[in-house]
């Protein structure tokens, strides 16, 4: 087994965390308190090839993969969370319309999210719930060659930024009562509603669709009618977990820095903190979460690319990593003592980010409802 | 076609300086296992060089005189755009000095035949001597610009260089063939696109040894190396407390002193 980096990955993260440190950081301070996704970073993360890394070449993408996406996400979210979760959910998008799309689906959507030229997104969430997908009430009623849509999803990333959205919606009843539909932002009865301000990752854009018999042409379903929660399972399981697993790993990464810099640098009773076993320990625990977490998240994207089932291993990657990423932040925070609630210092920013990926992209308690289902399948009794 | 190279050199990542370690009997640096780095000005030299290929479609090759470990570095700079790149590696060459690495980086440039321009960084970030690049157009016989913070090439045979001097900065006109050596101020060195990672695997990294360069052993490497590392000292660093007594404008009378003393003012 060779846990090693191929010189390709090593030269993907050297050239991600270059633009990220240098483009990205000095933004960081007006997300903050705009809470704006910065759009215009778009078409620079495009010229290097972070909107299109995994969508094929032939649809002006980059064609790279997940292993390789994992860590592009994890620089980004080293310095700046929100950027990468923006950009993970536009993937999610790309990957849904390479799924499922026609020919012609993805030759009219998948180069544009690539190029950078829009965000994507995918709408699956109501006021209802997220978790429980088969409640969704948003509805979809054929009437001629028109699908008509009403209802409203929530917690929806990108929703603002986005110009056409992967919207599931309700056409008949029980799990095959769902389908997936593209909808245009400018489709008659199709509006956005409103922007949530969140606690963390406020850089990245959280709001609501509003669909008031919304009008798409019968050509924007995506995939067969009836399918779309086989849309929403695969494209939430495989690039969502995946891709917010690698924003939790980044900010990991970044606690680790933090915490070991601040650690060797602050001088208590006459030398630096890190020598006391109190402080040491902490440091410890944080780099071995890191790399636990950097195994499960480049395993579950490199089985991805492998072709191999990995709804389990991508679950546990999520739910662990995003959970290790909020106790990594919370002990760094402590090792900063009172500096560490300052605003001045990283990693509160660090501690609201990591909080805000728990419940985002699926939460941490469906992942171990897969992961335990997976457990304790081998010792279930039959029938 | 237009040519031109870019001398390029693999440097200790900064971020692992601290676990450097000096060689106690020849007073070189051990560079093993320490992670390396583009030297930081090179960048802004390729970058001047890629800047030319956009506008002439020059080919810009890369050389480089370091142990073939380093060929991840020489990697990345074809992933900004380089089309080759040519290793000097050879056992012969280690412990040379800024002038037995000079001669030969000339003896390479010499094989690879015709150029136009040669792009260096103004200075390595672990040497920091700055010499190797007037070393090189002196044995090369060609004019060599340092500092140099501005290239415009309005036409082929005539190329305007801005240069920083101390009090600010002269423009100058030069013909190629001649040698540049680059400030940061020259140009921001673009970013490495995926495209151009997955590009770069197909490009060629050829090694030459001097079995290729054929120069003389007494010449190179520690032999040929005039410049012997006598000792090195680590300076430290200590604060002085000093109090002073007396009434207060005895105490300023002192410390103006002190402080002219120190030569501070």
């Amino acid at each position: 087994m060779d846990f090693r980096l191929t010189e390709r990955e090593e030269l993907l993260r050297k050239s991600t965390r270059e633009f990220a440190e240098s483009e990205i950081a000095p933004r960081i301070g007006a997300m903050e308190e705009t809470g704006d996704y910065p759009v215009d970073l778009l078409q620079p993360m495009a010229k290097l090839g972070i909107t299109g890394i995994i969508a094929p070449p032939d649809l002006e993408g980059v064609g790279l993969g997940y292993l390789a996406r994992t860590i592009v996400l994890e620089e980004l979210a080293r310095v700046c969370a929100a950027v990468p979760m923006g950009i993970q959910v536009h993937h999610m998008a790309i990957a849904a319309l390479n799924d499922f799309g026609t020919e012609e689906q993805k030759k009219k959507y998948i180069p544009l999210l690539a190029k950078g030229e829009t965000m994507g997104c995918v709408a699956v969430t109501e006021p209802s719930g997220g978790s429980d997908v088969l409640g969704m009430q948003t509805s979809a009623v054929l009437k001629g060659d028109t699908w008509v849509l009403n209802g409203r999803k929530c917690f929806i990333t990108n929703s603002h930024t986005s110009d056409f959205w992967v919207v599931i919606a309700r056409t008949g009843e029980g799990p095959k009562g769902l389908s997936a539909f593209i909808v245009d932002k400018d489709a008659p009865g199709a509006k956005t509603g409103r922007v949530e301000h969140k606690v963390g990752l406020r850089g990245s854009n959280t709001g609501e669709l509003v669909f008031d018999n919304c009008e798409i042409p019968r050509g924007n379903l995506l995939g067969q009618e009836g399918g779309g929660l086989g849309v929403a399972l695969k494209t939430v399981s495989e690039s969502g977990r995946t891709g917010m697993a690698a924003v939790a790993l980044g900010i990991l990464q970044a606690c680790y820095e933090e915490a070991a810099k601040f650690a060797s640098e602050r001088v208590l009773y006459g030398k630096p903190i890190a020598a006391l076993q109190a402080i040491n320990f902490y440091v410890a625990e944080i780099y071995t979460d890191l790399d636990i977490c950097r195994l499960l998240c480049y395993r579950a994207s490199w089985m991805k690319d492998q072709n191999l089932r990995f709804d389990t291993e991508s679950a546990m990657a999520k739910s662990y990593t995003c959970e290790a990423a909020v106790r990594s932040a919370k002990k760094a925070i402590e090792i900063h003592g009172g500096y560490g609630i300052l605003q001045e210092y990283k990693v509160q920013r660090l501690w609201r980010d990591a909080m805000v990926t728990i419940s985002a992209g699926g939460t941490g308690e469906i992942g171990k409802v897969v992961v335990g289902r997976a457990a304790l399948a081998p010792f279930q009794k039959r029938g | 076609m237009e040519r031109v190279i870019v001398c390029l050199k693999p440097v200790p990542d900064p971020q692992a300086w601290h676990r450097l370690r000096l060689d106690p009997r020849t007073k070189t640096l051990l560079r093993e296992g320490i992670p390396s780095i583009i030297n930081p000005l090179d960048k802004h030299a390729l970058e001047a060089a890629l800047a030319i290929k956009d506008v002439y479609g020059a080919e810009v090759v890369l050389l480089s005189m370091t142990p073939e470990s380093a060929e991840p570095v020489l990697r990345q700079a074809l992933a900004m755009g380089a089309d080759r790149a040519v290793l000097l590696s050879d056992k012969a060459f280690a412990g040379s000095d800024t002038l037995a690495t000079a001669r030969i980086l000339a003896a390479g440039v010499c094989r690879l035949g015709s150029f136009d321009l040669i792009c260096c960084g103004n200075f390595t970030l672990d040497g920091s001597t700055a010499q190797v690049p007037s070393q090189l157009a002196e044995f090369l016989g060609i004019p060599n610009i340092m500092h140099v913070t501005g290239l415009e090439i309005p036409d082929w045979g005539r190329w305007v260089i801005t240069q920083k001097i101390e009090q600010g900065y002269v423009k100058l006109t030069a013909e190629p063939p001649l040698l540049l050596s680059f400030t940061k101020e020259a140009n921001r060195p673009r970013y490495t696109s995926f495209l151009e990672i997955l590009a770069a695997e197909k490009r060629e990294i050829v090694v030459w040894t001097n079995a290729d360069l054929k120069l003389d052993e007494g010449q190179i490497g520690l032999k040929g190396s005039p410049t012997q590392m006598a000792d090195f000292i680590i300076r430290k660093k200590t604060r002085q407390g000093l109090r002073l007594k007396g009434s207060p404008e005895e105490i300023a009378q002192r410390l103006a002193e002190i402080i002219h003393q120190l030569g501070v003012i």
